[in-house]
């Protein structure tokens, strides 16, 4: 590692007073103590300041009846909690956000597997595809939800369009619930499908290429090899790719929010209402409740750790017992 | 648990030599290509990728009535300069105004994203201090922290401060990033060999000097590749910047979300628009969409 010794440099020393050693060489002690510090400091301090501190003051705030004018507060206990468990609207949107979660997180997993898969075997032109399946990655959500509101239009839109090609009567991709949040994830998955094979390619990569040699030559099919040696291997990218998906799923709001621009944001039957939308709404919009949308804030911040772990534990169980199989 | 591998040959978009297959071995389609099923998926992949925006050009090329044709041609009308050209020199959507200031606030932020975190990962990689270890645990658990639900006491302080609808008040907030020391350390660890600081602190370079020259061009691979990942993050992020700017100074997902709700109901120009402000990262993917899905697949994890 680094000198732990002072820098000694003794041709130059040796001209200089000896007063001057004595002083330099404290100096350059302070240096490389303190210097680690140094550099680390912008970063805590920052985030400590942006990051850090709000999410814990939310705490604070939810506790608080928030005169958003005077920017004071009176100590209200858990009322504004109270106030949100009572609102049926947060129960829908709770019950929203983990079904739009479930729709895009799942297929979008399960398809950016199959490509994955796809990619890591013996292709031509590779560079070609692995950026083609990256393009939606760089076009806005804000953007996404434009064009798709329209794609999946309850009247003209193409996606009825084309449905009506194999007898499929029009679908209300807007006014019925589970239509409207099919529509929703499919922006997600639009644009993070390819994203996260990209990210199941690079841990497939890093499978060792004998596993499948003696699986070859025990006989193993392509999907007895892709389902007993691949997806273990890949637990731990797995793991990442669901708790990322988990986090960004839960706090959906660019999709939702501009879904239909017309309305009410969430739908006019809060059909696809989210807890972050509802957040937006209840802090800045019908209520002006900085309380409450912080007390919203609070429990989405729960329910995002609730579901994070419940992922690691069933992740870990279900790649453990294939592990076992395999062995 | 997670630990992204950096390493530097394949950061710099060139698959390292031990890594490249050879021919004819696959991973669980060991020794063959893709069959029928494989190529279908994929070209199933780039259709689902391309043709929502092929879509949406087919309508902002055509006039207000294309929405509704359900006989669209499948080739590009004639006008979509014309309709461009209405977004942009509307005075309420302030088009220009918001390309500027998402370029501005897209820039400062991976700027400075990358400077404090570059000085922090050489930190956390190459030197020597007590109580590295649980700060750097920190950084990685702060990784995972959703700091976006602290939106609502962070409004407040920026409206005290008298900050909102500035561009300082979407700028300040992602000045530093947990992933961006994390990504930074990891990359150097490896990436940077002691000897060379070792042989400038024997030169009788400080500190300072050691990092500047000796650390940070170390750095510059892993660097990019996070002001890459954190310039499209900047530039399309939303939920801040909607609440606490003003649409008449927006960022350019602000100015977006304005187009339909406030000004046109002729859905082709909303979708020319929709258009344009996708083609700044459009360009930007044609020149450096090979270092995003070398950087995508670097920063995967492993082990």
């Amino acid at each position: 590692m680094t000198t732990s010794s002072l820098p000694t440099a003794p041709a130059a020393a040796s001209e200089r007073s000896p007063r001057r050693i004595a002083f330099s060489s404290r100096l350059s002690r302070w240096d490389l103590k303190l210097s680690p510090y140094l550099y680390i400091s912008p970063f805590f301090i920052l985030f400590a300041l942006v990051g850090l501190f709000p999410l814990v003051y939310t705490g604070y705030i939810a506790l608080l009846k928030f005169d958003p004018i005077l920017h004071t507060g009176t100590f209200v206990g858990f009322d504004n909690f109270v106030w949100v468990f009572q609102q049926r609207q947060f129960w829908i949107a709770l019950r929203n956000t983990l079904t739009i979660f479930l729709l895009s997180a799942v297929p979008q997993i399960v398809v950016a597997l199959a490509i994955a898969a796809v990619l890591d075997s013996n292709l031509k032109a590779k560079t070609f595809w692995r950026m083609g399946v990256l393009l939606p990655y760089i076009v806005m959500p804000v953007a996404v939800a434009l064009i798709f509101s329209k794609l999946f239009s309850d009247d003209y839109g193409l996606v009825n369009h084309l449905l009506s090609f194999i007898g499929i009567a029009p679908i209300h991709w807007h006014t019925d619930t589970i239509p409207a949040q099919i529509a929703i994830a499919t922006m997600v998955n639009f644009r993070w499908t390819g994203y996260n094979a990209l990210i199941l390619l690079a841990g497939m990569q890093a499978i060792p290429r004998d596993l499948y040699e003696q699986a070859s030559i025990d006989g193993a099919g392509r999907f007895r090899r892709f389902f007993s040696i691949t997806i273990p291997q890949l637990r731990p990218t797995l793991i990442f790719v669901i708790i990322t998906a988990t986090i960004g799923g839960l706090q959906i709001f660019d999709e939702p929010q501009l879904y239909d621009t017309g309305g009410l944001a969430g739908g006019s039957n809060q059909q696809w209402l989210t807890l972050t939308v509802y957040l937006h709404n209840v802090g800045w919009f019908q209520d002006g409740s900085f309380g409450r949308a912080a007390a919203v804030a609070w429990l989405l911040f729960l329910l995002i750790v609730l579901i994070g772990l419940i992922n690691l534990a069933v992740t870990r169980r279900i790649s453990n017992n294939e592990n076992r199989r395999t062995s | 648990m997670t630990a992204p591998i950096l390493s530097p040959a394949a950061i710099s978009g060139r698959p390292a030599k031990a890594a490249r297959r050879r021919p004819g071995r696959g991973g669980a389609a060991a020794g063959m290509r893709p069959g029928f099923l494989g190529y279908g998926l994929l070209v199933a992949a780039l259709l689902g990728a391309i043709l929502p925006l092929y879509w949406a050009f087919l309508i902002a090329s055509g006039d207000s009535s294309s929405l509704n044709d359900v006989n669209l041609p499948w080739w590009p009308g004639g006008n979509f300069l014309e309709n461009a050209i209405k977004v942009v020199s509307n005075d309420r959507v302030s088009f220009f105004k918001a390309v500027l200031n998402s370029l501005i606030v897209s820039t400062v932020v991976s700027a400075s994203v990358v400077f404090f975190s570059t000085l922090a990962g050489y930190s956390f990689a190459k030197l020597r201090f007590r109580g590295k270890q649980s700060l750097f645990i920190f950084v990685i658990a702060t990784t995972a922290v959703p700091t976006q639900l602290g939106v609502v006491p962070l409004f407040i302080v920026m409206s005290q401060l008298g900050w909102t609808g500035t561009l300082g008040a979407v700028i300040v907030p992602g000045l530093v990033t947990a992933f961006g020391v994390f990504w930074m350390t990891q990359y150097l660890s490896t990436a940077l060999p002691d000897e060379l600081i070792e042989a400038a602190r024997v030169d009788g370079a400080n500190m300072f000097k050691t990092f500047w020259y000796i650390g940070f061009p170390a750095a510059r691979p892993a660097a990019a590749m996070l002001g890459l990942f954190t310039f499209i993050a900047t530039w399309t992020n939303f939920f801040w910047p909607f609440i606490v700017l003003d649409p008449s100074n927006p960022t350019l997902p602000v100015a977006l979300s304005q187009l339909q709700a406030n000004y046109f109901v002729d859905y082709s120009l909303v979708l020319a628009g929709v258009l344009l402000a996708t083609l700044p990262l459009l360009l930007l993917f044609i020149v450096a969409g090979r270092q995003l899905v070398a950087g995508i697949m670097q920063g995967a994890v492993k082990g």
